[in-house]
C-alpha cells in the first residue's frame, strides 16, 4: 500500500506524546524520552491502516485481509450504501419537518456499517448503539421502526432474537458488556468452536470513540479476554464525541489499546467498504472459532452533526470536512465500478430510482405512524404485573373516562 | 415465572440452619432444578464468597456455572444482562452493598428498562444478591443500605429476607422470576440463628408481607435486619404491659401493605424502622400511603426509626447509627403522647 494514499491523518497521527512531555518538563526531557524509547508508546510503530480500494478508486492488496469480491458483491455493497445514505438524508429532513424529535446522523459512516453488517453471517449477533442504522439494515430490521425511536413512538420495539440486532443503546458503552455476556451465553450454549460453519457465532459490539473512554467499554475489554468470549469490538472512529475530538479520548490510536488487554486490534479505512468487510468477517471468523475477541477501529469521520441538535461549526474546521469529502465511501466505489465495467448508467439509475422509492416509504411511513395509546406507558414495566402498576394504570384509565369522550 | 425451579420435593427434610446456609442451599437447589441458572460475582468460585453463601458451588457445578469474575461490578451486572438476554438466569452478587453504585448505571439504565424499551419483546430474569446493612464492625462501604435506591426504579423488583426460612425460599423465587430482583441479604443476620427449615413446607409468595408479632397497641413496619430488632422491641414492651404488632415486609418494590393497613386500622398507631437514612427513605413512603389509606383510624402521626442523614459513620460508632431497641421503643411512647 501506498504511503501517500493513506494519508498522515488517515494514519491517525496528531500531536506526538513525547515532544508533549518534553516540552513541559524541560528539565527531564532525555529520560522521558529515553523511557518511551523503550516502552512505548510512541506512534512511529503504527502498522499500516488496512484499505484494499484507496480514495481515488484504485484496488489495493492486503498480505492479510486481501480477497476476491465478485460482482455481485461489489454492487450490493453500492447498493447498500446508496440506500442508507438516503435513509439516513430523508430522516433528517423529517426531522426538519418536525416528524422527528431527534435524528443521530450516519452520514460519511455507510462503508463502516455496510462493510461490517454484511460480513455478518445470520447467526451472528449485533449490539448496536444509536447510530447503527446500516447496520440494522443488514440485518432485516425495518427502518421504520429505527425512525419510531427518533419519533417517539416507542423505544426500539422489534424483535432482537428475530433479527439477531439488539436495542439501540443510549448510554454509550453500555451494550458492549451486555455483547460479552452474551457471548458468554453463546459459549456456553455450545456455538463457538464448534467447526460447523453453519453452528458457530460470534457477537459484534458497535460503539464510538467517545465510548472508548468509558469504564463499562474497558470492563468489556477485561471480560472479553479473560473468558475469550466471541466478541469482535467494533469502534467506529468517527473523530468526534459531539464536540470533543478524538485527541481528548486517547493519546495513542484507539485500536492499540486492544494489545493492553490481551487480544488483537487493527485499524481498518473507515470509508472503504472492501476492507472494512475483509477486516469485520476475519475477526468475526476469529471469535467464531473460539479464539475470542478482536477489536476492530474503523477509522472514519463524520460527516454529519452528531445528531440534528448539533452544529458542528462551532468546534471543528470546515476544511476538515471539506477534506473528509474526497473520501466519500459511496464515490470511491462508484469511481471503482464503473472503470472496471461492472456498473452502467442504467444500473445507477436503476439504484438511484430505488433510493426515491424508499424516501416514499419512509416519509409516508414516518408521518402516518400513530402515537401510541397514552396508556401504553404502563404495558411492559413487568413480566409479571404488580399490584401497585396494575391500580395505577386502573386510576389513570379512569381519569380518562371522567372526561366527555376521552376514553385513555 | 419459571413453574420448573418452584418445584418442591415431597420428601420432608428438617436441618437447622443460618441464613447464609439456607441460602446456600436454596441456590443450590435452583441450580439442581433448571441449568439454566449462573452463579457469577467476585470470589464467588473456589472461595465461596466472602461470606461463604456460594460454598461448594463450584465445586459441584463447575466453573461454567459459577462463574469467578473479574473485579468490577459494572462488568459484573453488565455481562449479566447479556447472558439473560441469550436465555440463562443470572445470579449475581455484589460482594457489599457500597460496592453496588459502580454497578448503578447497568442496573438503573439497563437492567430495570430492557424490557420496556423492548416493548416485552426482551426479559431480564436475573438476581441480584447484595449482603447489606451494618452491624459487623466493617470500614466504610461495607454496611450500606441502599434499598430505597433501587426501590425508586421501575422495572426493578427489591425484596430482603429476615430468616433462615425466608432466605431459603425467596432466593428460589426470586430466582424463577422473570423480572429482575434486587435481593437484599442481612448480613449481620448470616451467621447468627440457626432455624428449623422443612424444604418441603409451602413457602409465602415472594411479594407478600407478612404478620410475625400479632399484637393491638401499635404496629411495628420494618424488614431485613431490623426485624430482630422490632421482634426484641415488642417482647420488652409487652413486659411492660403494651402489645406491638410487628410486620415484615419482606418485599420493598411492590409495596405490600395490605396487612399494614388492615393492623394500623386495628390499633391506630405505626413506627416504621428501618437502618437506611430517613430522609426519603422507606418509611417516607410507608408512612405517607398509611397516612392516605388510615388517615381516620390513626391517633398518632406515623413515626419513623431510622439511621441520621450522615455517611455511614465509623464502625465503633455505628451502633449509636443503627436504630436499636431503645430507639424503637422511644418512638413508640411518642406515639402513645399524641
Amino acid at each position: 500500500m501506498s504511503q501517500q494514499l493513506t494519508g498522515p491523518d488517515l494514519a491517525g497521527e496528531g500531536p506526538d506524546p513525547r515532544t508533549t512531555t518534553a516540552s513541559s518538563d524541560g528539565s527531564t526531557s532525555g529520560s522521558t524520552q529515553a523511557f518511551e524509547e523503550v516502552f512505548g508508546p510512541t506512534r512511529d510503530n503504527e502498522p499500516e491502516l488496512v484499505q484494499l480500494l484507496t480514495p481515488e478508486g484504485e484496488r489495493q492488496h492486503h498480505p492479510l485481509f486481501d480477497q476476491d469480491f465478485s460482482a455481485d458483491m461489489l454492487r450490493g455493497f453500492y447498493r447498500d450504501m446508496v440506500l442508507v445514505r438516503r435513509l439516513d438524508t430523508e430522516a433528517t429532513a423529517l426531522q426538519r419537518h418536525g416528524e422527528l424529535g431527534l435524528w443521530a446522523q450516519l452520514l460519511g459512516q455507510e462503508a463502516a456499517q455496510i462493510g461490517a453488517g454484511r460480513a455478518l453471517r445470520a447467526q451472528d449477533h449485533v449490539f448496536p448503539t444509536y447510530r447503527e442504522h446500516g447496520v440494522a439494515w443488514c440485518k432485516g430490521v425495518d427502518p421504520l421502526r429505527l425512525l419510531a425511536i427518533f419519533r417517539g413512538v416507542d423505544q426500539g420495539a422489534w424483535d432482537p432474537e428475530a433479527h439477531h440486532f439488539g436495542l439501540y443503546t443510549i448510554v454509550i458503552g453500555a451494550q458492549t458488556l451486555h455483547a460479552v455476556g452474551y457471548g458468554m451465553g453463546m459459549q456456553r450454549d455450545g456455538v463457538v468452536g464448534t467447526g460447523d460453519p453453519d453452528r458457530d457465532a460470534a457477537v459484534i459490539a458497535h460503539f464510538g470513540d467517545g465510548a472508548s473512554s468509558q469504564g463499562d467499554v474497558n470492563e468489556a475489554f477485561i471480560f472479553a479476554a479473560s473468558y475469550n468470549a466471541p466478541v469482535v469490538f467494533f469502534c467506529q472512529n468517527n473523530q468526534w464525541a459531539i464536540s470533543e475530538p478524538i485527541e481528548r479520548q486517547s493519546r495513542i490510536p484507539l485500536y492499540q489499546r486492544a494489545n493492553g488487554f490481551g487480544f488483537p486490534g487493527v485499524r481498518v479505512d473507515g470509508n472503504d467498504v472492501l476492507a472494512t468487510y475483509a477486516v469485520t468477517q476475519a475477526a468475526l471468523q476469529r471469535a467464531r472459532e473460539g479464539q475470542g475477541p478482536t477489536f476492530v477501529e474503523a477509522y472514519t469521520y463524520r460527516m454529519g452533526a452528531h445528531t440534528t441538535t448539533d452544529d458542528p461549526t462551532r468546534y471543528r474546521l470546515n476544511d476538515d470536512v471539506e477534506r473528509w469529502k474526497l473520501r466519500d465511501p459511496i464515490k470511491r466505489l462508484e469511481v471503482y465500478l464503473r472503470r472496471n465495467g461492472l456498473v452502467d448508467d442504467a444500473w445507477l439509475a436503476e439504484v438511484g430510482e430505488e433510493a426515491n422509492e424508499l424516501g416514499r416509504t419512509l416519509r409516508e411511513g414516518c408521518k402516518s405512524m400513530p402515537d401510541p395509546k397514552p396508556d401504553a406507558m404502563f404495558a411492559h414495566v413487568y413480566a409479571e404485573e404488580t399490584e401497585e402498576l396494575r391500580a395505577q394504570r386502573e386510576g389513570f384509565a379512569a381519569y380518562h373516562a371522567s372526561f366527555e369522550g376521552g376514553a385513555a | 415465572m419459571s413453574e420448573q425451579l418452584l418445584e418442591r420435593p415431597a420428601e420432608r427434610v428438617v436441618e437447622r440452619v443460618t441464613l447464609a446456609k439456607a441460602l446456600n442451599a436454596g441456590l443450590r437447589r435452583a441450580m439442581e432444578a433448571d441449568d439454566k441458572v449462573l452463579v457469577m460475582g467476585e470470589d464467588v468460585g473456589k472461595l465461596g464468597g466472602v461470606f461463604r453463601i456460594t460454598d461448594g458451588l463450584q465445586k459441584d457445578f463447575g466453573e461454567d456455572r459459577v462463574i469467578d469474575s473479574p473485579l468490577a461490578e459494572s462488568g459484573i451486572v453488565g455481562t449479566a444482562v447479556g447472558l439473560a438476554l441469550r436465555g440463562y438466569r443470572p445470579v449475581v452478587e455484589i460482594q457489599f452493598d457500597g460496592f453496588v453504585y459502580p454497578a448503578y448505571d447497568q442496573i438503573v439504565c439497563q437492567v430495570a428498562k430492557m424490557r420496556y424499551r423492548s416493548g416485552g419483546n426482551l426479559t431480564m430474569p436475573m438476581v441480584i444478591r447484595i449482603p447489606y446493612g451494618g452491624g459487623i464492625g466493617a470500614v466504610e462501604h461495607h454496611s450500606e443500605s441502599p434499598e430505597a435506591q433501587f426501590a425508586h426504579t421501575p422495572g426493578l423488583k427489591v425484596v430482603t429476607c429476615s430468616n433462615p426460612v425466608d432466605g431459603y425460599w425467596m432466593i428460589q423465587q426470586a430466582i424463577a422470576s422473570d423480572d429482575p430482583v434486587i435481593f437484599l441479604e442481612p448480613k449481620r443476620q448470616y451467621h447468627a440463628d440457626k432455624v428449623d427449615l422443612d424444604t418441603s413446607a409451602t413457602p409465602d409468595p415472594l411479594f407478600a408481607s407478612r404478620v410475625v408479632r400479632s399484637g393491638s397497641d401499635a404496629t411495628l413496619v420494618t424488614y431485613g435486619p431490623q426485624v430482630k430488632v422490632a421482634l426484641a422491641a415488642a417482647e420488652a414492651a409487652a413486659a411492660e404491659g403494651r402489645s406491638l404488632e410487628v410486620i415484615d415486609l419482606r418485599t420493598l418494590s411492590p409495596l405490600d401493605l395490605g396487612p399494614v393497613y388492615d393492623s394500623v386500622r386495628r390499633t391506630g398507631r405505626a413506627v416504621v424502622t428501618h437502618e437506611a437514612h430517613v430522609n426519603l427513605g422507606m418509611g417516607a413512603e410507608i408512612a405517607a400511603r398509611i397516612s392516605e389509606e388510615c388517615f381516620y383510624s390513626l391517633e398518632a402521626p406515623v413515626l419513623r426509626v431510622g439511621g441520621y442523614d450522615t455517611p455511614y459513620p465509623a464502625s465503633r460508632i455505628e451502633e449509636e447509627f443503627l436504630p436499636d431497641l431503645d430507639r424503637v421503643l422511644d418512638a413508640v411512647d411518642r406515639s402513645f403522647d399524641h
